[in-house]
């Protein structure tokens, strides 16, 4: 079954903007898919209409079967949404903020306050449960409105780009949390700007740009589509002049630091074997930028042709 | 789907916030009605002598009460429903399977709770400047949550179309409180020129008010009929165009 169903979904705002052109999307059961694109692509349209908070012009949006028009109830009560800017009333507790969502959805108080102590503890808030919210760092209320989205165990978590703005000690921390969740049985369906994140996080892509699905596959594939990978090689000593080597794109970025283009036909032995004949001796290799932010780059700097 | 749990939890949510800060919501009224029973009741009434057979203090205390309640429960759900707006926590009830009616009656109730309260804490002010002995209580509390409910609805209203916080002033400062005024609390309206008196009868809360104090001290310069039918009235459109509103998502989605 598809946790997530849309099909020509539009959205024209007042002002006449078009943000939505008709995206017609598939998310699985259990998947863990990235929902990318560039501001103003049509994302946050997208995911405020599965969520309810932005009426669409015309389409349908199904969540685990129950279309959100005509079962308005059952859709909503499948999903659980993380959004991007912080929305709780920032005068309430952690606990109340999560025990309140958990009362919206119809949880009896006694199962309410066991989910409530349950998701706090799994995001490390347990401690910090009858603190006002506004006192917390930016990371921990990102966390409690992952708690609130996960007290009713939805079956369909969006996350609306939950690690911008914290550190990459949270960050990290957060992106276990989310592998968890989905090892558990949750589709998780994350927007980022940290295209790393997607990649290590994914199985399933989608790109919309222009308010239409550009791209849309698994992300093995995807990144099997880069043909030409960027290593930085850094230099046991400085080089009078750079070398050339057939195949290979070679850049200098600073005395000791080369930049690589590699292609994947001819792969990092030859490279290898071709700059220690150069007696060019490399302490240290790495990639010089994200793969898929390369994809990500040539997608939606070439124009859309069609929605998919 | 159990939507009363829902309910419960948004009516507990809203009584919790007024009570956290209740020297902003319960005490101000207590102060401010003592303060118009001392001076206006106790000092300039007992030249006043008796309106309609009541003494001045007596009269006035139905009026000051509903006029707290009115003022009360528009305040509350109007500040409330628009600070829910303002920092987005309305998207919390929007993603959750709550219907809108629940919405509706969950803030609401809050107004009335709120405007109840205030009543019984000007009630009991009151009791130590006269001596009420209540002479319908049927009427009096059907009145008193009629017109509680009335101004709750209005006040949701208010904070759905509400695009600032001048929005939530504009009507409390320059519709409301002239109308409660000039509704008759301070005086009968038998006692005005024949043309306005004809105007005063425009006004709704004069029939809200009057009712109310035909419940409690058996003196109206209305009938108590029409005062039902024009609150019930109300309350009916309010209601609709309340929900209206929430469907539509007008004020409250993009």
């Amino acid at each position: 079954m598809n946790a997530l169903s849309i099909r020509n979904l539009r959205k024209t705002y007042n002002n006449g903007f078009e943000a939505l052109k008709g995206i017609n999307l598939d998310v699985e059961e259990g998947d863990f898919f990235a929902l990318l694109g560039p501001n103003g692509a049509g994302k946050s349209t997208a995911i405020g209409i599965i969520s309810s908070l932005v009426n669409e012009s015309s389409g349908s949006v199904s969540i685990f079967g129950h279309d959100l028009k005509t079962d308005r109830s059952r859709a909503k009560s499948c999903l659980g949404l993380v959004p991007q800017e912080v929305n709780f009333n920032q005068f309430d507790t952690v606990k109340s903020i999560v025990i309140n969502q958990a009362g919206y959805y119809g949880l009896p108080r006694k199962l309410a306050l066991q989910r409530t102590e349950h998701c706090l503890k799994q995001m490390d808030l347990w401690d910090k449960r009858d603190t006002v919210s506004r006192r917390l760092s930016g990371g921990m209320k990102r966390r409690v409105m992952i708690a609130r989205a996960m007290v009713h165990a939805p079956k369909l978590l969006i996350l609306d780009e939950p690690t911008a703005g914290v550190d990459i000690e949270i960050r990290r921390a957060m992106w276990k949390m989310m592998e968890a969740v989905n090892q558990q049985g949750t589709t998780i369906i994350l927007t980022t700007h940290y295209l790393e994140e997607a990649e290590s996080l994914c199985r399933n892509i989608a790109i919309i740009d222009q308010g239409l699905i550009v791209e849309n596959t698994d992300m093995a594939s995807l990144l099997a589509r880069l043909h030409v990978d960027h290593f930085v090689l850094d230099l046991a000593e400085s080089l009078a002049n750079v070398p050339m080597i057939a195949g290979y794109q070679i850049e200098r970025l600073a005395d000791k630091v080369l930049s690589v283009a590699v292609p994947k036909e001819l792969g990092l032995n030859q490279l290898f074997s071709q700059l220690s004949a150069h007696n060019i001796k490399v302490i240290s290799l790495k990639n010089k930028s994200n793969r898929l932010e390369q994809l990500f780059m040539d997608l939606v700097e070439s124009k859309p042709a069609g929605a998919k | 789907m159990n939507y009363s749990i829902a309910l419960r939890t948004l009516v507990i949510k809203e009584v919790l916030r007024f009570v956290r800060i209740w020297p902003q919501t319960l005490l101000p009224p207590a102060i401010t009605t003592a303060l118009y029973f001392l001076i206006f009741g106790k000092l300039i009434g007992d030249r006043i002598g008796t309106i309609n057979g009541a003494s001045y203090m007596d009269y006035i205390v139905p009026g000051i009460i509903l006029m707290s309640v009115i003022s009360h429960s528009y305040a509350n759900v109007v500040s409330s429903f628009y600070s829910t707006k303002f920092q987005h926590n309305i998207e919390e009830l929007l993603v959750a399977p709550v219907p809108n009616w629940v919405i509706l009656a969950g803030y609401v109730s809050g107004g009335i709770i709120r405007g109840l309260l205030v009543g019984l804490v000007v009630a009991l002010i009151s009791l130590l400047f006269a001596d009420i002995v209540v002479n319908n209580v049927l009427i009096t509390l059907s009145i008193v949550i009629l017109t509680a409910t009335v101004f709750s609805l209005a006040g949701f209203i208010n904070a759905v179309l509400a695009e600032s916080f001048d929005d939530i002033s504009i009507i409390p400062n320059f519709v409301l409180t002239p109308l409660s005024y000039l509704g008759g609390v301070f005086y009968s309206v038998k006692m005005l020129p024949d043309i306005w008196q004809t105007v005063s009868r425009g006004n709704p809360i004069l029939y809200m008010i009057n009712a109310f104090r035909y419940g409690l001290i058996g003196v109206t310069d209305v009938n108590i009929q029409l005062a039902y039918i024009i609150t019930g009235g109300f309350i009916v459109v309010l209601t609709f165009f309340s929900l209206f509103l929430l469907h539509k998502g007008i004020g409250i989605k993009n």
